[in-house]
């Protein structure tokens, strides 16, 4: 049942990264707000349902986006993955996890989604990708990635109140 | 008693009845004064709390009045855009249209796409052109129900035949990965200048002819290369689309049958 508040929270993450995220552009990138809430929430203790959380953004944005679906599912549970590893070995210094994640998974999927386009015939030349799209979007998500982890951390005690976990 | 009086009368308390009546005077105005201060902090913080209540009301009131002129202004633009693609429809009678807004781009920064609020239950199809009054949007890209996603022409995989009015000729538009577009497949036997018009060819069947795209800014012509190519100042501002055209009677041909297979 709890995984329940992952449908309107992700689905009002995609309308938001849809009109207002990627209106705010650093050359020609922009925040990825569904991969922040993953990272986020996968980050968090005793939160056991970021694999689903993962399943439903990667349902969500395929819908919205002509990004191919597998581009979406490989990145999105890639990220999972990096933050379910990442939790075990980084859990005394979590914004400096959360860094880590979004800094890799923010490079897994733009790597990923510039070989798959490139493969299906889109002229993409590496440089201009990484200096214009790559790099504005890393710092975005940086940036924007204290707040989010912030927020997750608060729903996260609220999912999971402190009494379930004694 | 009747020596003062006879005194006074005669004038010689002049002097003395002035004084006294400043004093009068000076107390008087000292009591007053007093009085004054006193009524005024009495009935000072009873009039406070009115302003401060009038005061809320008004600002309430302001807010309540920029609120409605933000959306009255949202009402004229909306009004300006839709009398302008109404000129526009009613000049190209030979196309129908259907208009829609636009609620969303694309997630990913790689694509540079669009979604507007007309779907099939509108009968848009996927290929259809998408056109402002100024000039030529994309296409349908992908359709649901109430929804569909139009692929832009500054899309980094979008190409589009057009037709240089001024130099007679054909070449390809491709968009870029920061939304810029460029011509390239120029014959270097033509001569481009800036300012160009550049318009659809209808080459292909995947967009209808003459439909304005823009004009060439500069024309960069090397020897060695096979072509010319050019950079564009499109005729749309795609960063602020807000309502669009669908020509809706335009069914995009499919060529790739036709198109030649290499023998093995």
């Amino acid at each position: 049942m709890r995984n329940i508040i992952a449908i309107p929270l992700l689905g009002l993450a995609v309308i938001l990264q849809s009109s207002v995220v990627s209106q705010i552009k650093l050359l020609s990138g922009y925040a990825d707000l569904p991969l922040l809430l993953l990272a986020a929430w996968a980050l968090q203790e005793r939160v056991n349902s970021a694999w689903h959380w993962a399943v439903t953004a990667c349902l969500m944005i395929g819908f919205a986006s002509g990004m191919p679906w597998f581009v979406l599912a490989a990145g999105y549970l890639g990220v999972v993955f990096a933050a379910r590893v990442l939790q075990r070995r980084v859990w005394q210094a979590p914004l400096l996890a959360m860094f880590s994640v979004v800094f890799l998974g923010t490079l897994f999927m733009h790597l990923l989604s510039f070989s798959v386009l490139r493969l299906f015939g889109t002229p993409f030349r590496f440089d201009d990708v990484a200096w214009l799209i790559t790099l504005p979007s890393l710092l975005l998500n940086m940036l924007f990635s204290i707040p989010i982890y912030a927020f997750m951390r608060d729903l996260a005690r609220w999912v999971y109140p402190e009494e379930e976990r004694e | 008693m009747g020596g003062i009086l006879a005194l006074a009368l005669g004038g010689f308390f002049g002097s003395a009845s002035r004084q006294f009546g400043a004093s009068l005077i000076e107390l008087q105005t000292w009591f007053s004064t007093r009085y004054r201060g006193f009524q005024d902090f009495v009935t000072a913080p009873r009039d406070i709390v009115s302003l401060r209540a009038r005061n809320a009301e008004l600002e309430a009131q302001v807010s309540q009045l920029q609120a409605q002129l933000i959306e009255l202004q949202q009402r004229v633009n909306e009004t300006e855009i839709l009398a302008a693609l109404v000129d526009f429809s009613r000049s190209n009678p030979e196309s129908t249209y259907k208009a829609a807004s636009v609620i969303g781009r694309d997630p990913s920064p790689f694509l540079h796409y669009i979604i507007i609020n007309r779907g099939s239950n509108d009968d848009i199809r996927r290929g259809m052109p998408v056109v402002t009054n100024q000039g030529l949007v994309g296409r349908i890209d992908a359709v649901i129900a109430d929804a569909a996603r139009v692929q832009l022409i500054t899309d980094p995989a979008s190409a589009v035949n057009v037709y240089l009015q001024n130099a007679d000729t054909s070449a390809v538009l491709f968009g870029s990965v920061t939304g810029d577009v460029s011509l390239d497949m120029i014959s270097q036997n033509v001569v481009v200048d800036p300012g160009d018009v550049i318009l659809t060819s209808g080459l292909g069947g995947g967009f209808p002819a003459d439909l304005i795209i823009g004009q060439v800014v500069t024309v960069r012509t090397l020897e060695f290369e096979l072509f010319q190519q050019a950079t564009v100042q499109p005729a749309v501002d795609f960063s602020r689309l807000e309502i669009v055209l669908v020509i809706t009677n335009f069914r995009p041909v499919d060529i790739s049958p036709l198109e030649p297979t290499p023998s093995p």
